[in-house]
């Protein structure tokens, strides 16, 4: 049974009287425990292909499962549901709420879904990201490479069955990169939890069990690396 | 298959969910002086609100607690008709505690400061007033002029004002009539009378045993009889007033009990609070204007956020409330802010309107009004603040992925739609509220939505203007800050509105007074009459005229005047019609005494309308009367009149109609009979003449009235003089009322220029890194207000002009010709003042250094 099932995806935008196909039928299916990235040029469809997949936005023709449940028919605030029960995510500008600190940024998820101990967990996490001391900082007092291990902690706060990131370490430095690569793996792999990478970093991409490469929206090919789950 | 069962129930998002205030509170942490800042454009609609609010109940309150004091009696009765024998046996019956009074208009001279005027005199017997006291200086005076009466002391008491007038002070003499009076003291405040009604007939009280003395009391005179009456407590006055009442009809006597003139005085007040109560409410909605403009900003620099949150899982809803919470906490601190400052401010309101208060006021803090206050104004203040939150519920989570995300907050919401119904229909809900009156209610929202209306558009038209019209050619400073007018998030549209709607109120009120001041004034131009003698009797008629003569003054029209009641129209007698609840006859115009004067044509001032002139056959007498006194009696030619010509019956037919022009000083007359009819019956002459300066005015009528101490002169200076005091009382009252509109306004400037000081920021800190210097900067952000100021104030300054004609054309009917340099000024100080508080808020921007500003506003 897979966790992620996308089926004739189509996306096409109307601008200027003109229909634009961004993406073009992309079928794929993703088993749980699976990591899998999405390797393309710039405007090439990964960053909708993503959204779509996460329901953050509704393709126009095609269909996406997840966890077996059909995204296309669910409304906006169900879609949300899901979100918060299954899905984690991961931005390349991390997307931290600059008005809460650290801490609270991790709690978010988890008092969504109405959890008793969220403080204490949210805490938990901090310390496995190696931030368990700066809990309270807002994330303008974070570096980037900082901002980004909190909103890994977020991520897996809720416990997702599948995790999405989209250039995880576009906005950060070799040495940084190198470092919140690490903790993406090794959460992941701890948790169990699918991974959906999109990235531009080849390099980055082939540390995943699986590539699928997307162009001009067209899926092109669709490899495995020889990575197994347990092992990289 | 381990397949789990999948839960997709949306996050149930109630209000009560303490997660949504706890997130609503922390996500203030960071932003809530600002969030007060938006609200703290409705603290001054919510105080004035709350001040007018309370100070109306303080003062129905004290007049309820004072309202034996209104007239200072528990009973009083007035006739317009000299008391005969038979009246005064009866009126003397009604209670043994009774004090008399005759007032009646007379010329009075202060002989020490040769001041002269027309005033009003009061001879007085009695302990009136029962209830309240005299205030006077020195404070003994009262009893002074209380023992005159039996101590035959010809001792007077004067209103302040008019010893301030003529110049003059207690220990002078003051000549009423043929007698000299010992002024004892000064009249300070009597109970019951206001300050105003001073200034419009200030008085002089001479004792009552004095008044045939005077020889001021001749046929023609108009004097006022009143008897006070006190009862023994605990008499029913009402009902005692009932048993007597068809005998003072008859006698054609008016009462007033304590009872009545409470209702009356609360009416009077009640109505005056609900007009200050909507001139609170504009600038309550003025704010709420800015609430709305500043809830928008912060709701786009929001949006990130929610689009977080809702991929992390929160529903729009949640969102959504997670806002309102945050908006209308704050707009609750703001109300309560305002509620603080309202009850101050009402402590002040005694002495704003003291000098129309016939009680004194008793502040003290009323729950009621507050709880109205910040009722009324945090139900409108979260109407608006929702037109811009209710985006927040449409925010796509896709917007974390890409920035540029538009798609979701643009279209329009069948929501917005629904809250602007609500809006209008809460302002109109609330001016209901206030004057009860569902068309009046109706209109004051419309005229609200068409001063916004105006002003949108003018603000609109300048945007689109400046972008088509973009002066390439002009300085890089200049374009900068005409390109600041249209941008993106530019505060155009609100402060025209908010700065125009201020600007507009006070140039209404500046007009509107000068044009009631030049509706008088036009009557003094030329060569037309600008005094008026009257109450001259035909033995004092040739020498009037020959001393008018010897000051080298015109005669420039003589009338003779006779006095009469109309007793029968059509056969029906007046107590008939009056009974008639169907005729709709005003009693006025039945009971009045009617100064009729007789000629044979019309004069210069008058038109005719329709039949003829005054005109006499077959002893038939054909009068004509005034076009307005026509329609209003229900009037046609042919009618028949019946008059009561000082005892004589005269039956009369309406012969014909004109029109009068009432600006011009004249003696005009509803009713002018033809010669030949009245020309025996006893009367007395009115002439006008034209006197140069004040000088000349003062020096003839000290002549006038040393020879003719019954003759009353009335000048057109004097008569500008107490419209201008009276227009400056009221419009001090209503300044301080376009105060709060105006600081309000202000407010919202510095709001939103605080408000968008971020964006300022970085604007400025990429201009200073691509090389411009401060002082550049600094003019670009004064070219800004400037423009914004000057377009604000004149739009409001047009909308004003054409109120006002509006106002001259169908209320005044006179020309309309506004003096302009004026209201130059008022743009002159709303522009300087919008400059001025624009720079001060960017003040920030324009002096640190650039990177201190962004790390300190990041
Ligand atoms: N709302 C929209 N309207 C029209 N075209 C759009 C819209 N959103 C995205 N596109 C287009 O869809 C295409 C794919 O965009 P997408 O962001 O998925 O590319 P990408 O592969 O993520 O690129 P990058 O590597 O640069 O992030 C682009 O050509 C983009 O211009
Ligand atoms: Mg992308």
């Amino acid at each position: 049974m897979s966790i992620l099932r996308a089926e004739n995806l189509t996306k096409t935008y109307q601008s200027g009287g003109r229909t634009l196909t961004v993406l073009n039928s992309v079928s794929f299916e993703i088993q749980p425990g699976d990591t899998f990235s999405i390797v393309g040029p710039s405007g090439s469809g990964k960053t909708t292909l993503l959204g779509l997949c996460a329901g953050l936005d509704r393709a126009s023709s095609g269909s996406i499962y997840l966890n077996n449940i059909k995204l296309d028919t669910l409304s906006e605030d169900e879609r949300a549901a899901v979100r918060n029960q299954y899905v984690g995510f991961i931005f390349q500008n991390f997307q931290l709420l600059p008005t809460l600190t650290a801490l609270e940024n991790v709690m978010v998820p988890l008092e969504l879904r109405g959890e008793k101990r969220a403080g204490k967990t949210a805490q938990e996490l901090l310390e496995r990201v190696g931030l368990g001391q700066r809990g309270h900082h807002y994330p303008t007092q974070l570096s980037g490479g900082e901002q980004q291990r909190v909103s890994l902690a977020r991520a897996f706060a809720n416990r997702p069955k599948i995790l999405f990131a989209d250039e995880p370490t576009g906005n950060l430095d070799t040495d940084t990169s190198a470092t919140v690569v690490d903790l993406i793996f090794e959460l992941n792999r701890e948790a169990g939890t699918t991974l959906v990478l999109v990235t531009h970093d080849l390099e980055l991409a082939s540390r995943t069990q699986r590539i699928i490469r997307i162009k001009g929206g067209n899926l092109v090919s669709d490899t495995l690396t020889g990575n197994r789950i347990a092992t990289n | 298959m381990d397949r789990e069962i999948p839960n997709i129930k949306p996050q149930a998002a109630s209000i009560f969910d303490p997660w949504l205030w706890k997130m609503a509170w922390r996500d203030s942490r960071r932003s809530r002086q600002r969030l007060f800042l938006f609200m703290s454009a409705i603290v001054l609609g919510i105080a004035a609100l709350v001040a007018i609010n309370s100070f109306g109940d303080n003062l129905s309150r004290s007049v309820d607690e004072q309202a034996r004091e209104l007239i200072g009696a528990d009973l009083v009765l007035s006739s317009n008709k000299e008391i005969n024998k038979s009246t005064e046996q009866f009126l003397a019956k009604i209670s043994p505690e009774r004090s008399r009074e005759v007032a009646f208009p007379s010329m009075v001279l202060f002989p020490r400061s040769q001041g002269v005027r027309l005033a009003q005199v009061k001879a007085i017997q009695g302990k009136f007033p029962y209830y309240g006291a005299w205030d006077t200086q020195p404070a003994d005076a009262v009893a002074l002029f209380r023992k005159a009466n039996q101590n035959r002391q010809r001792v007077a008491l004067v209103d302040d004002a008019l010893l301030v007038q003529l110049n003059a002070k207690p220990g002078d003499s003051v000549k009423v009539g043929k007698l000299m009076f010992y002024v004892a003291g000064r009249v300070m405040k009597i109970p019951g009378q206001s300050a105003v009604t001073t200034t419009v007939a200030p008085t002089v009280f001479i004792p009552y045993g004095f008044l045939p003395e005077t020889g001021l009391l001749q046929r023609g005179s108009r004097a006022t009889y009143r008897s006070y009456y006190q009862f023994a407590p605990g008499t029913d006055v009402d009902k005692y007033l009932k048993t007597i009442s068809s005998r003072l009809d008859k006698l054609g006597i008016n009462s007033d009990t304590v009872t009545e003139r409470k209702e009356q005085t609360g009416r009077a007040f009640a109505d005056l609070t609900k007009f200050l109560n909507l001139v609170a409410f504009v600038a309550l909605l003025l704010g709420c204007v800015g609430v709305a403009s500043a809830v928008h900003l912060y709701v786009k620099e929001k949006v990130a956020s929610v689009a977080v949150l809702r991929c992390l899982g929160a529903t729009g809803r949640q969102a959504f409330l997670i806002y309102l919470i945050q908006t209308s906490l704050m707009g609750l601190l703001g109300a309560i802010v305002g509620a603080l400052l309202g009850s101050v401010v009402q402590l002040m309101l005694p002495a704003v309107f003291g000098s129309f208060l016939p009680v004194d006021v008793v502040t003290e803090i009323s729950w009621k009004a507050v709880a109205q206050g910040v009722g009324a104004g945090l139900i409108i203040a979260i109407l608006f603040a929702l037109l811009p939150l209710l985006v927040i519920r449409k925010v796509s989570p896709l917007r974390t992925l890409r920035s540029s995300y538009d798609d979701d907050v643009t279209g329009r919401d069948p929501l917005q739609w629904a809250v602007y119904f609500l809006i209008v229909l809460s302002i109109t809900g609330f001016a209901y509220w206030q004057i009860r009156d569902w068309k009046m209610a109706v209109g004051f929202t419309a005229g609200l939505a068409f001063a916004f209306g105006v002003l949108t558009g003018i603000a609109q038209l300048l945007m689109v203007l400046v972008r088509r019209f973009f002066p390439v050619s002009w300085s890089y400073i200049w374009r900068q800050s005409l390109a600041n007018l249209y941008r993106p998030q530019n505060q155009t549209l609100i402060l025209v509105i908010s700065i125009g709607l201020g600007a507009f109120l006070i140039a209404t009120l500046y007009l509107t007074q000068t044009l009631l001041l030049s509706r008088v004034q036009l009557s003094s131009s030329g060569n037309q009459a600008n005094m008026v003698l009257f109450d001259i009797q035909n033995e004092q008629k040739a020498g009037v005229q020959q001393l008018v003569k010897n000051h080298r003054l015109p005669v420039l029209q003589n009338v003779p005047v006779v006095t009469m009641r109309l007793t029968e129209i059509n056969g029906r007698t007046v107590e008939a019609i009056q009974k008639d609840t169907s005729a709709k006859i005003p009693d006025w115009a039945l009971t009045r005494e009617y100064r009729v004067t007789y000629r044979d044509s019309l004069i210069s001032s008058e038109k005719l309308t329709a039949g003829k002139a005054p005109y006499q056959t077959n002893d038939q007498v054909y009068i004509s009367v005034e076009k307005g006194y026509l329609e209003r009696m229900k009037l046609k030619l042919g009618d028949k009149l019946t008059f009561n010509v000082q005892g004589l019956i005269v039956p009369t037919i309406v012969g014909g109609t004109r029109e009068v022009d009432w600006n011009r000083i004249q003696t005009n007359f509803l009713v002018v009979f033809p010669k030949g009819v009245l020309d025996q019956a006893p009367q007395f002459h009115v002439l006008m003449t034209r006197v140069g300066d004040t000088q000349q005015s003062a020096s003839f009528q000290r002549d006038l009235v040393t020879h003719f101490p019954n003759v009353s002169a009335i000048d057109l200076g004097l008569i500008l003089q107490t419209i201008d005091e009276v227009l400056e009382k009221v419009s001090f009252v209503i300044r301080f009322m376009a105060l709060f509109s105006i600081i309000t306004g202000l407010l919202v400037l510095s709001s939103s220029v605080i408000i968008s000081k971020y964006q300022r920021i970085q604007e400025s800190v990429l201009l200073r890194t691509l090389g411009a210097s401060r002082r550049q900067i600094l003019l670009i952000t004064l070219i800004e207000y400037l423009f914004l100021g000057l377009l604000a104030a004149f739009s409001g300054i047009v909308l004003s002009l054409f109120g006002t004609w509006a106002l001259a054309y169908f209320v005044f009917e006179v020309p309309f010709s506004p003096n302009f340099a004026p209201l130059l000024a008022v743009v002159g100080i709303v522009t300087s003042l919008t400059i001025i508080i624009g720079l001060l808020n960017s003040r920030g921007v324009l002096v640190r250094p650039p990177l201190e500003v962004l790390r300190a506003e990041a």
